[in-house]
């Protein structure tokens, strides 16, 4: 590691190499550690919702479960899947572009993108069966109140809430507010990594990357994978957790 | 510090692992197990795949000690933040007064 | 260091390489963007202090003849959010920090000049959003911003206050994220981790906190806007959630904030005594180390504001203890800084006096934030001015002092020119007196019970107003003290003498280019062969002027 003792030797300065660095790879671990310092940021912006999940779901754990019961674990599991395609292809992306194979990095880019707009387009999905149900908590909707009515004992009506014993709507409700609030935040960060990957995409497309100067790719590609971790997370506790107990109200 | 390129063998490897996690995690959460296990096995699975996403398709495997650092400091931080507060929730009713 | 060229000519430097609104609204520069922070902040300083002033004049009286209570509410949150959120967290680390810490580590500039520029304007959007609530109705909940009479009960600008602090993190965010990745990776060959200026390590340490702890207060204030348009989150009793949960969050990052605040005076003033001490630093590593001390154990004891605030007993004693052991870094700070004056050749410059002055009222404001930091002592003084002045001790007395400290002993750096001395002493003599008359009668005043964020007292105890009235004699007197430097700094930009590249002789890297310095810093790289603050043996020394010039030892 340089450790800003940066090494000195004369090969011919990179175009894409900035004024104020010495040279490309004083440039590229600046880049590498300046994301790494911002993911730490998003860990901790994360992390502060994580703990009131966690806070909560000692606190009403018959109310968590009934809630998470209710979220659709077929597509929780497939866009799960989806997220790790995309890391796949991303980190793929960024092995051709070390390699130099510009064809392969456009085009692993471009299903990264994919998979990534299918993910939100079946959050959306998620996001309107919970409207249809009545799930949208609060008065973000005002002509939509939570949950008008909940499944009595032996109704197995799917769009209603199914409560198990020492569970409450409004216990619920809180539920799907941290739902919303982690989902929409991951979203945004999806929103957020698909621009980025725009801009590489064009990037890429104009030929700007090579085996010598590839630290964008590279880069945005710790945002994409740093995503699909929260998700990793998000999936188990928002959908798994108390699914052994599905049926038993 | 010269880069260290991962070959796309490895990242198949991984990918392939982390399918199977979710697979795994999915299946797992169907089964009663005792007492709070249920949570332990979908967290533990979870933490696994993170670990192989952060080390493999993150390169940290073949970072640096400054990155190590970056990322420790970041769980440490956390772990201050779940800990201490968490310390509050517990200890609440631990206080009868009078 | 006779390697670097000091130019004898002053030709292009930074100030006058490029002209025009333009090549200042776009620069990326380091030292143009700290100048446009530095503009910004001083803004919202004469914003905020306005806000000050009103709370003063408001409580000379113990009637609320000035204004209502609804009036008064706005006047004091506005006062704290301004305050808090728009000067002093980013005042040093923004404009000198911004400035200086390229230059200390022989670097051209920061990691990510880009991302430089955009936390200015990532600040400017937060403060026009804040200042805009702030004229159509302003904000009532105190600068806490406690649930659940933020989230459902007030009727002022909650939202629009919450989005411009939350923007505002952002630009709090980057400038740590820069300074981090700056110090770790854009180092001057030689410039080893013990080989650098105090004023980096205390960076370093602020960055951290400005890393780890606002991204947490951003998601708070965000939860606390989205719950207000929402009617229902997790910090609303009716829904089962816990209002004291907010406290928890929003003190993981505002108590570390105060470090946020303080750690940069420190760096000041580690240099100040130095340098002006004309010796190295008492104990180098544990000044550094003590930093990060304070950055790590200052995340340990944020529930010390909880004490009254129905959180568990048992936590309440490990916050005690806790916030207790942040009193061994600094004291050691505090130590090392008197024992670096024992024998040294000390000279009384405006910015020397700011930092003894800085010694003496932080250890005031640390030592009687031992007393909040007691449970029992707390529950007396919990809400009342005890904690007022304790915490204006450390802020004002601290942070404010070292900020116009480190303003007068680099302002011929930053623009050439030298400062009246004469004035610059005579205002800091202002200063601590106008400061320590309004602050010191609010300790007694909370000692006997009056609540903060009251606009009215009891007429009938006479003690109470005779404190207030000299507490807002004081106010006044500080103000002229501020007033007097922004008057002649500003003079002196155009007549002051012009500085040389090192008027005060000094070993530091920043003072071997010019006065002030080209655009890319030095004109060379350096190559870094001492430690900071090696001022030579007696033998080596030289009178020049009304200074003894000590050189640098030979290598």
């Amino acid at each position: 590691m340089p450790e800003g003792l940066a090494a000195t030797h004369d090969h011919p300065s990179h175009p894409a190499l900035q004024h104020h660095f010495e040279n490309m790879e004083q440039q590229r671990e600046a880049g590498t550690l300046g994301m790494w310092v911002f993911l730490v940021t998003e860990i901790m912006f994360f992390g502060g919702m994580f703990l009131a999940y966690t806070l909560y779901r000692f606190e009403y754990p018959a109310a968590f479960v009934s809630a998470s019961n209710h979220l659709d674990i077929k597509l929780g599991a497939i866009n799960t899947a989806v997220l790790i395609v995309s890391s796949f292809t991303m980190a793929t992306a960024v092995y051709s572009t070390q390699v130099g194979r510009q064809r392969t990095t456009i085009i692993c880019l471009i299903l990264t993108m994919i998979l990534g707009a299918t993910f939100l387009g079946i959050k959306g999905i998620e996001y309107h069966d919970k409207y249809n149900d009545h799930l949208i908590p609060g008065q973000l909707i005002p002509s939509r109140p939570f949950a008008p009515e909940v499944a009595k004992p032996g109704d197995t009506d799917p769009h209603k809430l199914h409560l198990i014993e020492g569970a409450t709507v409004q216990n619920v409700q809180l539920f799907y507010w941290i739902y919303f609030a982690m989902t929409g935040m991951h979203a945004l960060h999806m929103i957020i990594g698909l621009g980025i990957m725009t801009v590489i995409l064009i990037m890429a497309w104009r030929g700007k990357f090579s085996p010598e100067y590839h630290a964008p790719v590279e880069i945005s590609g710790l945002y994409w994978h740093f995503v699909d971790i929260i998700w990793i997370f998000l999936f188990p506790l928002l959908y798994l957790l108390g699914r052994h107990l599905e049926g038993h109200g | 510090m010269s880069e260290h390129i991962v070959q796309p063998r490895v990242y198949l490897m991984i990918f392939l692992a982390l399918m199977a996690g979710t697979g795994l995690t999915v299946v797992a959460a169907f089964y009663d197990f005792p007492g709070p296990l249920n949570a332990v096995v979908a967290l533990t699975i979870a933490v696994i795949k993170a670990t192989l996403v952060v080390l493999y398709f993150m390169h940290v495997r073949y970072s640096g000690r400054l990155i190590w650092l970056v990322i420790g400091s970041a769980i440490f931080w956390l772990a201050i933040m779940f800990a201490l507060t968490i310390s509050d929730y517990w200890t609440r009713t631990w206080f009868v007064p009078m | 260091m006779e390697e670097f060229e000091i130019p004898k000519q002053p030709g292009s430097n930074y100030l006058n390489a490029e002209y025009g609104l333009k090549s200042w609204l776009l620069t990326k520069d380091h030292k143009r963007i700290a100048l446009l922070y530095l503009g910004a902040i001083s803004f919202f300083f004469f914003i905020g202090s306005l806000y000050a002033m009103a709370i003063r004049l408001e409580l000379l009286t113990p009637q609320g003849d000035l204004m209502q209570s609804s009036t008064y509410n706005k006047t004091f949150t506005q006062h704290g959010i301004i305050m808090v959120f728009f000067f002093l967290i980013p005042s040093i680390p923004a404009t000198l920090g911004n400035f200086l810490i390229p230059m200390m580590i022989g670097a051209k500039d920061l990691a990510f000049p880009r991302i430089n520029l955009l936390s200015w304007y990532i600040y400017m959007i937060g403060g026009v959003i804040t200042i805009y609530a702030l004229l159509a109705g302003g904000v009532d909940t105190g600068w806490t911003f406690y649930v659940p009479y933020s989230t459902t009960f007030s009727n002022s600008y909650v939202i629009a206050t919450g989005l411009g602090i939350f923007i505002n993190g952002f630009s709090s965010i980057l400038t740590g994220l820069n300074f981090i990745v700056t110090i770790h990776t854009m180092r001057a060959p030689g410039m080893t981790w013990f080989r650098m200026p105090l004023f980096v390590w205390a960076h370093y340490a602020t960055s951290l906190i400005m890393i780890l702890g606002t991204p947490v207060v951003a998601i708070t204030i965000l939860l606390v806007a989205l719950e207000r348009l929402a009617h229902i989150g997790i910090f609303d009793p009716a829904a089962g959630g816990d209002p004291v949960l907010f406290q928890h969050l929003f003190w993981f990052y505002s108590h570390p904030a105060v470090y946020i605040m303080v750690l940069p005076a420190m760096g000041v003033v580690s240099e100040l005594i130095a340098n002006f001490s004309r010796k190295n630093i008492f104990g180098y590593k544990f000044v550094a180390f003590s930093s990060l001390a304070i950055a790590v154990l200052g995340f340990l004891v944020w529930g010390h504001h909880l004490f009254v605030a129905s959180q568990s007993v048992y936590a309440g004693m490990i916050f005690s203890f806790l916030s207790f052991t942040v009193a061994i870094p600094s004291a050691i700070k505090v130590f090392n800084w008197t024992a670096t004056l024992y024998k040294g050749s000390i000279s009384y410059d405006t910015p020397m006096l700011y930092g003894l002055g800085f010694i003496g009222l932080f250890t005031i404001g640390g030592l009687t934030g031992m007393f909040l930091a007691s449970l029992a002592t707390d529950v007396h003084l919990s809400d009342t001015y005890f904690v007022v002045a304790h915490f204006h001790y450390i802020m004002v007395g601290g942070t404010l002092l070292a900020y116009l400290g480190g303003l007068h002993y680099w302002w011929p750096k930053i623009s050439g020119r030298m400062y009246p001395e004469g004035w610059g002493r005579f205002s800091a003599l202002i200063v601590f007196v106008g400061f320590n008359l309004t602050f010191s009668p609010q300790f007694l005043l909370g000692y006997m019970g009056m609540p903060r964020r009251y606009h009215t007292y009891p007429a009938e105890l006479v003690s109470w107003q005779v404190l207030h009235v000299l507490s807002t004699a004081g106010a006044s007197i500080l103000g002229v003290g501020l007033m007097i430097p922004l008057v002649y700094l500003a003079w002196s930009l155009r007549y002051g003498r012009i500085a040389e590249a090192n008027p005060w002789h000094l070993p530091g890297l920043e003072w071997q280019t010019a006065s002030p310095p080209p655009t890319e810093n030095f004109l060379t790289t350096p190559i870094v062969t001492h430690e900071a603050y090696e001022f030579a043996p007696p033998e080596h020394k030289e009178v020049v002027g009304k200074f003894e010039r000590q050189q640098p030892a030979e290598t």
